[in-house]
């Protein structure tokens, strides 16, 4: 009984005590507090924006105003008050740092303490000869350090922040921007449009392989800022690139809303990897805190044979809302899901995909593990649609949940709607309790309890973990709790 | 080495173990024996620490310590092996680190350093081979879709790697065919040092004539109701619990 009770507790070294609890102290250059027309003229004028994007931005917001919060999900939560929150800050710009030497050595520190990966840590430190990650940094809301740029550059790559695009690449971010989450598709993504203030932008052109892994990490920094980023990648034809996007956030009292949109279009024999590792601070043991994560991430399968992978590990937020998503509307394109979602104490998560099938011999798979604990609601949601004009599509969707604690609830909810017959749909779902034999098999070994949990649950999240990029999989592993693999397994 | 005196175990509120007392030197292999259900796994689980079992009374001392007052895995690091009578299933965790965390964290009990992967490798393929161990099952899931002979090879290979003080071996025998169980013997006996012990939980003689023990338990009903020489297990084949006991 008391193994239940132990592995309880320790699970909580699986999701944290949150061990990134520091806030940063650098000026702010904040925008007035609340939402409104005034509040997105003074983003967009801080943005150096065109004229065409201010106009953007106001029409979404009265269409946000005209739009209520959604409340189907499987999560509740105080009623968010938009006119109690900032909207813009960002770093004070000294110059523009040319040089990582530029770089505030107050943002390193951070970087030191979120543990990034050494190797990725000397690329932020400009060593000779390290790794190749490019790493823009989205601190707070703006691109603060962006490496390799020209590397990128050679390879045809276009990789900056949103609102250098903006400035840069109009007309690609014209064509783009909103063509795969409409601004009225969600009043958070409604709200994304009105008041985002960065993000990132890929392009790969057509054939090309992006030499390098993509990497940015986001972090929520002032208090009291919703942020909003807004993420655009584009894959030409046959070209190939895997995206890492991880997160940590500072401790704190209040709950911060989270709402970001990402949009990925892959054309003809394009492959796109987005893989995302969320530790944001989840709020404290009674459920005090935390933050609000609701991201809208949605692929277009565009071209033939198009692949669009999403790869996902969830620990972090209070209330996590969240589905990234593939359209399939590239004959024979290919759609995956892969998701690892760890909730503890009170935290609640709702979390799965939506697979929309829309040309012939498209296929999606889904594969999703969740891990409850505490008191908390770990909860899939699914959707696989297959259109009438679409023949041959396959699916195969498995999704497994282990329970840690006899409080906590997990969920599955597949939605499942075919309009073609001759589509091939399967579903598997299992539940179950973590195992006393596995937990004492493990701890007759010499493994203490907290380490034969991580060893457990990261044997039951294998299939998934196994679909992260290497250096990512090893931050993965570390947020799961677990020491060693890799090396030898 | 391990001093167990008057030991009562209890499930719930059924007594299960109902006061049993064993001391093993180093140096010494015993071998228990008894009917099924006589509680023989339940002393081996709760030796390891296995908190559904209740002790409600008796002491178990290791090496002078109080066992029970430590957690299963400072027992291991201790020096405590238990080789499993139904060896557990461990999807996604390969057996390489599996065994390879079990040892690093016994090192680390006992304030040594990590040993390095290579190192690591070159132990475990040494005493994989000794056990006649396809390699390629190192590789594998822990016991994941591993027939019952090699789920018990594997407890030995593992006793092997992590080179514990004593062994206690429930079963190990059971479901090996027979030149498996010749090279498990072999594996027992390497183990058998001046230093270690063994404690042999077993239903055959086979396994003893290869094993030699010094001395055999009888074990009924909670008790241990007779101890001798090696003999005794010859004359239990012969007669059977009734008469000998
Ligand atoms: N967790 C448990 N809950 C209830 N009863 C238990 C539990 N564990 C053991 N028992 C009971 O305790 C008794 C002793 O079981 P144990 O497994 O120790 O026997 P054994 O001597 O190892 O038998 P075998 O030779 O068949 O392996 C049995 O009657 C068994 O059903
Ligand atoms: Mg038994």
């Amino acid at each position: 009984m008391a193994g239940t009770a132990e592995a309880q507790k320790q699970i909580a070294e699986v999701t944290g005590d949150y061990k990134y609890g520091f806030v940063t102290d650098i000026d702010m250059d904040m925008a007035p507090k609340g939402l409104s027309e005034e509040v997105i003229r003074f983003i967009s004028a801080k943005k150096e924006e065109p004229e065409w994007m201010l106009e953007w931005r106001l029409k979404a917001y009265a269409m946000w105003l005209k739009m209520e919060e959604p409340d189907w999900a499987k999560v509740s939560f105080p009623k968010i008050d938009y006119q109690d929150a900032y909207y813009f800050a960002a770093p004070k710009k000294k110059d523009g740092p040319k040089s990582l030497d530029e770089v505030d050595p107050e943002l390193l520190a951070t970087y030191e303490k979120l543990g990034i990966p050494i190797r990725e840590q000397e690329v932020l430190a400009g060593v000779q000869g390290s790794a190749k990650v490019a790493v823009d940094a989205v601190f707070d809301s703006v691109s603060v350090a962006t490496t390799f740029r020209e590397e990128l550059k050679k390879a045809g790559v276009i990789f900056m922040s949103i609102s250098e695009a903006i400035r840069e690449y109009p007309d690609m971010v014209k064509k783009y921007l909103a063509s795969v989450v409409p601004v009225r598709d969600n009043y958070f993504a409604a709200l994304n449009c009105a008041v985002f203030t960065d993000g990132t932008f890929v392009y790969v052109p057509k054939g090309v392989r992006c030499p390098m892994e993509l990497s940015t990490y986001f972090r929520i920094n002032a208090e009291n800022t919703g942020q909003f980023e807004r993420t655009l990648i584009v894959a030409d034809e046959g070209s190939y690139v895997s995206y890492l996007e991880g997160c940590t956030a500072p401790m704190r009292d209040e709950n911060q809303l989270h709402a970001a949109v990402v949009e990925l279009v892959a054309l003809d024999d394009a492959e796109i990897k987005y893989s995302t590792v969320q530790n944001w601070y989840p709020g404290d043991k009674n459920g005090k805190g935390g933050i609000y994560n609701f991201v809208t991430k949605r692929a277009l399968c565009k071209g033939k044979n198009s692949k669009v992978s999403w790869t996902q590990v969830e620990t972090g937020s209070a209330v996590t809302w969240k589905y990234p998503s593939c359209v399939l509307a590239g004959e024979g394109s290919v759609g995956e899901f892969y998701s690892v979602a760890v909730t503890n104490n009170y935290q609640q998560a709702d979390t799965g995909t939506k697979m929309i099938h829309m040309a012939p011999n498209t296929r999606s798979t889904i594969i999703s593990k969740g891990i409850s604990a505490g008191k908390s609601q770990n909860t899939y949601r699914g959707l696989v649609k297959v259109l009438s004009g679409a023949e041959n599509v396959r699916n195969y969707t498995q999704c497994d949940s282990l329970l840690v604690s006899s409080e906590c609830g997990a969920h599955t909810v597949p939605y499942i709607e075919v309009k073609n017959p001759t589509a091939q749909i399967e579903h598997e779902a299992t539940t179950s309790k973590i195992s006393e034999d596995q937990l004492f098999y493990c701890r007759a070994r010499g493994l203490g309890e907290e380490e034969a949990v991580a060893m457990i649950v990261n044997g039951f999240c294998k299939e998934v973990m196994q679909h992260l990029p290497m250096e990512f999989a090893v931050e993965a592993q570390k947020l799961l709790g677990i020491s060693l693999e890799g090396s030898v397994g | 080495m391990l001093k167990i005196n008057d030991l009562h175990i209890s499930v719930g509120d059924k007594e299960i173990v109902k006061g049993l007392s064993l001391e093993i030197k180093p140096g010494e292999t015993h071998a228990i024996m008894g009917l099924n259900g006589a509680g023989k796994s339940t002393l081996a689980a709760t030796i390891a620490g296995r908190d559904d079992y209740d002790v409600t009374s008796g002491s178990i001392e290791f090496e002078g310590k109080d066992l029970l007052e430590l957690e299963p895995h400072e027992r291991v690091g201790e020096g405590l092996f238990l080789g499993f009578q139904y060896p557990v299933e461990i999807p996604g965790v390969s057996n390489l680190n599996f065994l390879r965390t079990a040892l690093n964290s016994i090192r680390k009990y006992r304030g040594l350093d990590e040993m390095s992967a290579a190192e690591f490798m070159k132990l475990v393929r040494e005493k994989a081979k000794a056990l006649n161990m396809d390699p390629e099952m190192l590789k594998r899931f822990v016991n994941v879709g591993f027939s019952g002979g090699e789920k018990k090879r594997n407890e030995m290979v593992q006793m092997a790697v992590l080179d514990p003080k004593l062994a206690i071996l429930d079963e190990t025998d059971s479901g090996l065919d027979i030149d498996a169980l010749k090279t498990v013997a072999e594996g027992i006996n390497a183990q058998r040092r001046d230093d270690t012990a063994i404690l042999l939980i077993t239903h055959y003689q086979r396994l003893l004539s290869y094993v030699q023990p010094d001395v055999v338990h009888v074990m009924i009903d909670g008790r241990i109701v007779k101890s001798g020489g090696k003999e005794l297990a010859l004359e239990l084949e012969e007669k059977g619990y009734a008469d000998v006991a």
